[in-house]
């Protein structure tokens, strides 16, 4: 199978938007936290928590959108300790997301070796199965691709254009992106930073996590340790590459996850029996460094990002 | 609420906030551990039994903070300057993949020049690897905290690489590992019969060398007046660039002779499980020495002995082992918060 007959099988594409499917939730939950001027490089370790927590959730006995929004309260608890560090407390981003990246994965490893102390595999779930969207399904190349996923493909594409909707065009929208560019120009118009700064991390950490909880109830229907394996990374690079907005970042995922796709079934070709397989495993994380060089020209990054504000100062 | 700082804060307001962020540490250490159903006192008695309760413990303890002295000096080092390493595994690595190639037997050379050229090599193995992340960031002002989290991802899958290819021993069963190093390549052990090797006081002698560098050199001054304000000190005529790619040299050095003492040292070959995060745990190694030199080797005999310790109360009590990371990375988020309530009081508005 040639490179050219790849990118026009469905299947190639069908794929690509499941492989995107998480990267789409959690980079959206990063875009929010940095929109509003906070770097959440908790990511990583929410998103390990989320992968877990909807999968223990469901494995004992709720429904799978029950999972997604156990998925999505524990993302919203890290939030709120990556907020409370943070924002009133203004303490370095860098090293604030880091310890709560450590501590959700630990915790997260703890609890299921406290759950789960016997088990030598992982059990299984029984995950979310792709339904098929009537008619649009039925276009060629794209129907197969975007209108035959699980349901949590279609939230993923959904929260795009939520966000989307509520960054540009509701005065809580507003209020964010203010936040995360002129802070003491929210403080003047009455409006609390530190409310705006809290509700962000916090909603966009619940989004991380279910990104994580994609992995357990949509992609695979178990969870293992290094499950989550850089992703939260790769989405903070991916934020940079969608230059902050959410349509460019939607690009993005696919983008990345279309290469990724490729990589997997380039290993299988005669490319694959030359090349040795780390190379292709490497391609997500080298694009990631790539993107961010490409885009570091032209980055519009938020005025505000990990400035912490302190009403006291000015 | 807002934060006011205190002018002058007294010795109480100092000690108190980091004392109760280890207390802090340790309670939910023990909530953790009752919810497993451990006896917290238990726990921990098992824990400092298992660190310290005999002479093969405190070597295990030993050995264990030799690589976490180096990764935390590292990262030490470029958090000062407000380098953002997080990168200090891959370095790590480049210096045991430096060691595992210069020490099987392409150099033939007595063991007084074999030894410190591979340590310097593994230096700048791992100081090259960090200059690549530094540059991004002086030129074109890409965050280098995501660019070493990924190379960390790259560095590894090429030393899987290397393991399964050029560097895999014919002899190793299949199994991804270099050949043994030669006798000559090795860090000797510091006593005869005692399982612990000259890498510790290496890294003894690195904290004391990066000590003298942060509190008596040009350089020194340079990266904390970096850290402190960039913006000043490039007002003062500071080459802030030229600081902090050398920052960046000394940070990706000091991890890569974590990989060179852990292969000379303590494994004699290379493996893809040299280190279990290492690199990641000298930040939280780091932040509770305060980023000072002397701390690190502190901060690491106390992370270590935590590790070792509770690898053997969990053998003995069925208390996950993540114990001990969970109580180090919450001692990690409690201190900076520490810190910062030794300069501010918070005020209600």
């Amino acid at each position: 199978m040639d490179i050219f007959e790849i990118l026009t099988s469905a299947a190639f594409w069908a794929a690509a938007i499941r492989i995107a499917s998480p990267l789409i939730f959690a980079t959206m939950g990063e875009l929010i936290c940095e929109r509003a001027g906070v770097l959440n490089l908790g990511i990583e370790g929410i998103m390990v928590a989320g992968a877990f927590a909807g999968w223990i959730a469901v494995w004992a006995g709720l429904p799978l959108w029950g999972g997604v929004a156990v998925a999505f309260v524990t993302g919203m608890a890290f939030g709120l300790l990556h907020g409370i560090f943070s924002v009133p407390f203004g303490l370095s981003q860098h090293v604030v997301g880091i310890g709560v990246t450590l501590l959700a994965t630990s915790l997260t490893f703890y609890t299921y070796r406290v759950v789960l102390p016997e088990v030598s595999s992982p059990p299984k779930i029984t995950a979310f199965q792709p339904v098929e969207i009537p008619l649009l399904s039925k276009i060629p190349l794209i129907g197969p691709a975007l209108f035959n996923q699980t349901p949590l493909t279609y939230a993923a594409f959904i929260l795009v254009g939520l966000v989307a909707l509520v960054l540009y065009r509701t005065p809580l929208g507003l209020a964010v992106r203010a936040a995360g560019e002129s802070p003491s120009a929210v403080a003047a118009q009455g409006l609390s930073v530190t409310a705006i700064r809290m509700g962000a991390v916090i909603v966009g950490s619940g989004f991380m996590a279910v990104g994580g909880a994609f992995l357990t109830l949509s992609a695979f229907d178990s969870f293992f340790f290094d499950m989550v394996n850089g992703r939260g990374w790769i989405c903070i690079a991916l934020v940079v590459f969608g230059v902050w907005k959410p349509g460019k970042a939607l690009l993005g995922a696919i983008l990345f996850a279309a290469f990724d796709a490729l990589q997997i079934r380039l290993q299988q070709t005669t490319i694959g029996a030359v090349v040795p397989y780390q190379l292709f495993l490497m391609l997500p994380y080298i694009l990631s460094i790539l993107a961010l060089v490409l885009m570091s020209r032209r980055a519009e990054v938020p005025a505000a990002l990990m400035v912490p504000f302190n009403k006291g100062e000015r | 609420m807002r934060l006011e700082p205190i002018a002058d804060p007294s010795l109480a307001r100092r000690l108190l906030p980091p004392v109760l962020a280890i207390a802090g540490s340790f309670l939910v250490a023990s909530l953790l551990a009752l919810i497993a159903g451990g006896n917290p006192l238990a726990v921990f008695g098992a824990i400092i039994k298992g660190a310290v309760g005999s002479k093969f413990a405190l070597l295990e303890t030993l050995n264990r903070a030799t690589p976490l002295i180096f990764t935390g000096l590292a990262v030490a080092v470029a958090f000062r300057a407000k380098l953002w390493n997080i990168g200090a595994e891959a370095q790590l690595y480049a210096g045991a993949v430096v060691t595992a190639v210069l020490g099987t037997g392409v150099l033939q050379w007595p063991a007084a020049l074999l030894l410190p050229t591979i340590a310097i090599l593994s230096m700048l193995a791992g100081a090259l690897l960090l200059l690549g992340p530094a540059l991004l960031k002086t030129r074109l002002g890409v965050d280098e905290v995501v660019t070493t989290l990924l190379l960390n991802f790259i560095f590894l899958l090429f030393v899987s690489y290397l393991l399964e290819g050029p560097l895999k021993d014919p002899m190793g069963m299949g199994w991804p590992k270099s050949p043994r190093l030669i006798e000559e390549a090795r860090l000797p052990r510091i006593v005869e019969g005692l399982r612990l090797h000259w890498g510790f006081v290496l890294a003894l002698i690195a904290a004391v060398a990066l000590w003298i560098i942060n509190t008596r050199t040009t350089l020194g001054f340079e990266m904390r007046a970096v850290g402190q304000n960039a913006e000043a000190a490039r007002f003062a005529g500071m080459p802030v660039t030229g600081v902090i790619l050398k920052t960046a040299l000394l940070s990706g050095g000091l991890a890569a002779l974590a990989g060179f003492s852990e292969v000379s040292g303590l494994k004699g070959s290379l493996t893809l499980d040299i280190s279990p995060g290492y690199g990641y745990t000298g930040i939280v190694v780091a932040m509770l020495a305060l980023l000072h030199p002397l701390g690190v080797v502190a901060a690491a005999l106390f992370v270590a002995a935590i590790f070792v310790g509770a690898n053997a109360m969990s053998r003995a009590l069925d208390v996950p082992t993540y114990l001990a990371d969970i109580m180090l990375a919450s001692a990690l988020l409690m201190m900076v918060l520490a810190i910062l309530l030794t300069k501010f009081r918070v005020v209600r508005d």
